[in-house]
Order: C-alpha cells, then structure tokens, then sequence
C-alpha cells in the first residue's frame, strides 16, 4: 500500500480567521506568538499497484478536490 | 417552466425554494442528486443547506456529484443556474462563477435580516427590481465571505458582473453593513454570459408577507419572465 501524507494550507493573500482566534487564544495565555495559519494534513492510501504513478495521481486529486487552487496550495510526499 | 431544484445529502432548503416557486404558480421537481441528468429542465436551482456536511470545504463535494455533470453542462450551454448559498458555493467549486466563499471573518455564524443593494437590473435574475434599489433579504451562513484575487475582482467589477452588494441601512457598502467580511461587498455575482447567479442570501425565505417580507419574490418572478419571454420568441 502506498501512503502519502498531504497538507493545504490556506494562500498567503488570503485571511484566516481561525488562524488569528488561535493566535489571540495563545497570546491570552501568555505565549508570546508572532503569528498562527490553520490548514490541513491528510493521509491517503493508494493500492500498491498505483506506487509508479502515485505521484502524478496524488497531483490530480489534489488539484480537482483537496485543494482549492482558488485559495489553497498544497503539497505532498509519499511516506511508504 | 420546468424548475428543478437539486437535493444533495445534506441540503436543507430545497424545500423552501420548492415552496416560493409554487406560491408563484409553478410547479417544481426536487431531483436527487444521484441523477445523471437535467434534461428537459428550464431552470436549475442549487439550494442552500450543508451539502455533505460541508466536509473537506463547503460545496466541495457536491460539486463532483453525478448530476452535476449535466448541471455544469447545462450552465456551458446557456441554461438558467440558480445558486443560493451552499449552491453559490458549489457554483464558485465547479468554476462555474469565479472566487471562492470562505469562513466569515467575525468566525460567527449569521442569521439575520440584511440590506442589499441591486446593482443590476439587466439580468433574467433581477429585471423586476430597479437598479440602485435597496431590499431586505436573509442571510444564514457561517461561510459566505466572498474571496477573490485583486486581478479577479478587477474583472468582476469592469464586468458589472456583482448583481447583489451588501449594504447597511442607509444602502452604503461599507463594513457595517458586510456580515461577512466579502470583498466589496458582495453578496451574489453572475457570469459572464448571464445565465448563473450565484448569491448567498435566501431570497426564497421572503416571498409571502407572513413570514416577514417579500423582497425576495421578484427574483423569481424575472426568471419566470425572462422563461416566458423565451417562449414567446419560440426559442
């Protein structure tokens, strides 16, 4: 089974309110933070079969629904 | 006019759109959204709700479900799309309107009457109100901010194609009247062509005087002109 692990995170341009309440919450508790951008890891399993292509189907599938180009990057790395 | 509104897992006003559609004499269909096809359909109506709970991103999902396909096609090729809410959502995922909605800046969910300005009567969706005209639809969202880039949104406004501007009481577009934090306001948009508008108040909560207004009726009363006009020319 091929495993990679995917992360998308939110463009630079693009607020983050979750990412600001998590930074407030963290300076209220004395932490001091310069800043926190929330985004998303996600693990998927491709049958073993799909290892040779794995990184030009991990690329399709981030593009058409993990991510939104739109306002997401993404990356990702084939673990095992 | 043949309506059909589309019910994702997860949708939950496909029922009300439904219900302002027969106040206004017409006669619906609910089409699950397992079908592969809209064809024989006037209009379709992407309704508001939490379409697969909102996982992964809002609208994000549905916008891969079977009928979308010939919804997508059905838009390419001219057919009215109506998008209200998750639906402007999934319309802005499938590429069929630019930008994208994301979290209200407050983090808050809103539920609450709004001001709107319409800034274009032209359009099959608005040609029974008056441009500049400022009216009172609901919002209910807890991502309805719309984003998009400067260049996109330089296009948007050249375009004329914002058809719904957020606006306070006085009808200014300013940050006391934005619910959400959009850019420039805006709370609906169209293509390029005309024919899909996607907007993120409910207008089909305010179609009868008893449940607190009726700003909303026109909306549905162009498009039904504007089928009607199509009729007459024999289109």
């Amino acid at each position: 089974m091929v495993k990679a692990e995917v992360v998308v995170t939110l463009k630079k341009s693009i607020l983050d309110p979750q990412g600001s309440a998590v930074e407030k919450a963290l300076r209220s508790m004395g932490y001091s933070v310069e800043s926190v951008r929330i985004g998303k890891f996600m693990e998927v399993a491709l049958p073993e079969e799909a290892r040779e292509n794995a990184g030009a189907i991990l690329e399709e599938i981030c593009q058409k629904l993990l991510a939104n180009p739109v306002i997401e990057t993404y990356r990702f790395q084939v673990v095992e | 006019m043949k309506i059909g509104i589309i019910r994702f897992p997860g949708s939950n006003c496909e029922v009300d759109v439904w219900e302002a559609w027969r106040v206004l004499g017409q006669e619906p269909d609910i089409v699950w959204h397992q079908e592969t096809s809209v064809k024989g359909y006037d209009l379709i109506v992407l309704p508001g709700g939490f379409s697969y709970g909102d996982y992964l991103r809002t609208g994000a999902i549905a916008r891969f479900s079977p009928v979308m396909e010939d919804v997508i096609r059905f838009a390419r090729e001219g057919g009215p799309v109506l998008g209200i809410c998750n639906g402007f959502q999934i319309l802005t995922e499938c590429g069929l309107l630019p930008g994208a909605l994301l979290r209200n800046a407050s983090l808050h969910f809103r539920c609450a009457p709004q001001y709107l300005r319409v800034e274009r009567a032209d359009s099959i969706f608005t040609s029974l109100y008056r441009e500049g005209e400022i009216i009172q639809i609901p919002v209910n969202h807890g991502e309805g901010n719309y984003a998009i880039d400067d260049a996109g949104l330089a296009e948007l406004e050249a375009n004329r194609q914002v058809v719904f501007r957020y606006v306070d009481e006085h009808g200014q577009a300013n940050a006391a009247g934005n619910p959400n934090g959009s850019r420039n306001n805006i709370a609906g948009i169209i293509n390029l062509a005309g024919n899909v508008l996607g907007l993120m108040p409910h207008p089909e909560r305010v179609v009868e005087e008893i449940i607190g207004g009726i700003d909303g009726r026109r909306l549905f009363l162009s498009l039904i002109r504007a089928w009607e006009r199509r009729m007459q020319h024999g289109a």
